[in-house]
């Protein structure tokens, strides 16, 4: 306990050094603009931005990004209240009552709301993952290779048995994933593989960024383009009337609502932790559950101001709980962590438990700055709520071709090849029609990140064991961390089953 | 193209594709091998292995119609939202296609004027503006401060006093 409030002390040191405090200062603004702007969410502005972040060294970087993430679900909810649009899709429940409230001409009320009861999800998980993440990373210190696959295992069943997707569409993303991190060079006999069509930039690999930006950046944008229509669609912009003395009153009846907004906290935080869950579904389940515990549940859907404070808490919350595993386990917990997963590897630190022990002043960094991203996004957002509503009046059609720009020159930055921006373009056009299709393309991302970790963890324990895949349920931690995936991993197979006996059975009752 | 065709499309592709990833894993072993373990072809052919068969379930749940996506009779990119995309995604191959020839400083500025001033429909000022400006803040940005070198194509001999003046 005190050694933990002594490193997250030195943590606080690192934070409060001119460079960081500059940079998440500006990531948490940059997080809020990217969080506002409908179509951007968090991950694709740590996708877009994540090449700029070569400049500071990986502390600072790690900072920085983290400050957008957090940002980015704050500012989700000044879309979701002021266009009735969720400016991401963690912003989504947060339109059920923030819109009804803005057209009450209370959007000022909405908006502070969101504001307070973000930076109490943000302060209560936080807290959690400091006095959380140490023991659970010297827990997995003695992790083994067959414990990390188990894990990895884990990671990708609970796409397959908690996502909401087709079962065979997130296979497939999940093994797409993982097959073009396996372009390049096999890493054992150290022969070239899958160099596909014979084309010489496939020997360096399938970049995670190229694949992330493809997705979220180039392909994200298309789709925008789909919706929004490149004239720009008319203006739904709900006035705001903005004042210190309105803002009191709002605070106020905001302690009234403290039930709904812990409650969002705390299931936000641990829905955050699961790989498929994240801050969406986290955010949608912290609404309902708050209407069923709110005394005037008939007020939801018209302008509860618990309906705005359970989501929002809950969706920062769970940006901070998909943090949880990603530093401690080396498991993203959401795609957003996944791709500061391959920044950390790009920045040259191996992910896992590691981490604490190697560089643990990047580690106490990071949760330092959360705490301190926390109450900047707070005060920069109250302070200048008129600023981020006039920004949405951005047209699209000038922020896509900026967003373009850094795609391109991302793509191109890391490798220095331009067959990786060809690539790029190709991953962004294919994601876009797959997106149509509803193929859910987290997963691949998730993948291909994790892709040339878990290779190497099959392959040695499979070694170990000399072929015998018991190795993974034979181990103290492997065996439960297995079984409960492959228990995941059969659970559509089990529902089916259940709904195939029940069914029939419920039609003889009733007939 | 409805959206279920579109499906049945991707679908075969993708299995297509699947069945090129197996076959170019096995150049690799992918058995066992003694005294070594697995064959380094091993983990990419099971993952297009399984890939395969996720095709296949897609197919089979759309012959018997099962699934939102599978049953849909909506058209799968309507026409004027199709002329958009194609602008969009266009502008973009064109571009990448012209940094090799008249480099990153020569396409960029014509991707802003054309998405700016012919598919935003903006003032030629601002137009102009932006594509001056963009440019420049990504050559201070990349090139002097990251010392990250960006395609320039013929335009190479008029950076040279640049790269004199800045590395």
């Amino acid at each position: 306990m005190l050694e933990i409030l002594g490193q997250l002390a030195q943590g606080f040191l690192i934070v409060f050094e001119a460079q960081n405090l500059l940079l998440i200062i500006g990531g948490c603004a940059l997080g809020l603009f990217i969080g506002a702007m409908p179509g951007l969410g968090s991950v694709n502005g740590v996708a877009i931005l994540l090449p700029l972040t070569f400049l500071v060294p990986p502390t600072g970087a790690i900072i920085f990004l983290a400050a957008i993430y957090y940002g980015a679900m704050y500012g989700g909810a000044i879309s979701s209240i002021m266009l009735g649009i969720p400016g991401a899709s963690t912003a989504v429940a947060t339109t059920f009552d923030g819109r009804p409230l803005a057209k009450q001409g209370l959007a000022d009320k909405a908006l502070i709301g969101a504001a307070v009861a973000s930076f109490v999800g943000g302060s209560i998980s936080v807290v959690l993952f400091t006095f959380f993440a140490p023991p659970l990373a010297h827990v997995a210190l003695v992790f083994g290779a067959p414990e990390e696959f188990a894990l990895m295992m884990l990671a990708f069943a609970t796409f397959v048995g908690l996502g909401s997707d087709d079962i065979f569409k997130t296979l497939f993303s999940i093994c797409i994933g993982l097959v073009l991190s396996a372009v390049g060079f096999d890493i054992i006999s150290g022969e070239p593989r899958l160099v596909l069509w014979d084309i010489t930039g496939f020997l360096h690999g399938v970049n995670f960024l190229v694949l992330a930006i493809g997705i979220y950046g180039i392909g994200e944008m298309l789709w925008t383009v789909e919706e929004h229509a490149l004239g720009g669609g008319k203006s739904m912009l709900s006035e705001a009337t903005v004042s210190v003395a309105r803002t009191f009153a709002a605070l106020r009846e905001l302690v009234k609502t403290w039930k709904s907004t812990v409650m969002g906290s705390l299931l936000g935080y641990f829905v955050g932790i699961l790989p498929a869950a994240g801050a969406t579904p986290g955010s949608l389940m912290a609404y309902g559950i708050a209407k069923q515990i709110s005394r005037e549940p008939e007020k939801f859907g018209n302008g509860a101001i618990e309906g705005v404070c359970a989501p929002e808490a809950a969706n920062n919350a769970a940006s901070t709980g998909s943090m949880l595993p990603m530093l401690t386990l080396g498991i993203p917990g959401s795609p957003t962590t996944a791709i500061l997963l391959g920044g950390m590897v790009i920045w040259g630190l191996e992910p896992g438990p590691r981490l604490f022990v190697d560089h643990s002043e990047f580690v106490w960094g990071l949760i330092a700055s959360l705490y301190a991203a926390n109450l900047f996004t707070l005060l920069i957002n109250i302070a200048f709520i008129p600023v981020f509503i006039k920004v949405l009046k951005t047209p699209f059609t000038i922020l896509a071709p900026v967003i373009f720009t850094l795609c391109l020159i991302g793509g191109y930055a890391p490798t220095q090849d331009m067959h990786d921006v060809w690539l790029m373009i190709v991953f962004g056009i294919v994601g876009y029609l797959m997106r149509k299709l509803d193929y859910p393309l987290a997963p691949a991302v998730l993948a291909i990140v994790l892709g040339p970790l878990a290779e190497p963890a099959l392959r040695q324990s499979l070694i170990i064991s000399e072929g015998s895949f018991m190795i993974f349920f034979e181990r103290v931690y492997a065996g439960p961390i297995m079984v409960v995936a492959l228990l995941l991993l059969f659970l559509p197979v089990f529902k089916m089953i259940y709904d195939r006996v029940r069914k029939p059975q419920a039609e003889r009752n009733a007939g | 193209m409805t959206v279920r065709t579109a499906e049945l499309l991707m679908a075969i592709m993708m299995g297509a594709f699947s069945i090129y990833l197996m076959v170019k894993s096995a150049e690799l072993p992918i058995g066992w091998i003694e005294e070594e373990g697995p064959g380094g072809g091993s983990w990419p052919f099971w993952l297009a292995t399984i890939m395969l068969i996720s095709c296949g379930g897609i197919l089979f749940n759309w012959f018997r119609k099962k699934g939102r996506i599978a049953t849909s009779t909506k058209t799968y990119i309507e026409s004027h939202v199709l002329g958009d995309v194609a602008a969009v995604a266009g502008s973009l191959i064109i571009t990448v296609a012209l940094f090799s020839f008249i480099g990153i400083y020569g396409a960029l500025p014509l991707f802003l004027v054309f998405y700016l001033r012919f598919l935003g429909k903006h003032s030629w000022g601002l137009t102009m503006t932006l594509a001056v400006v963009i440019p420049v803040v990504i050559f201070y940005f990349f090139e002097i401060t990251l010392k990250i070198i960006l395609p320039k194509g013929i335009t190479e001999p008029f950076f040279i006093p640049l790269y004199k003046i800045f590395l």
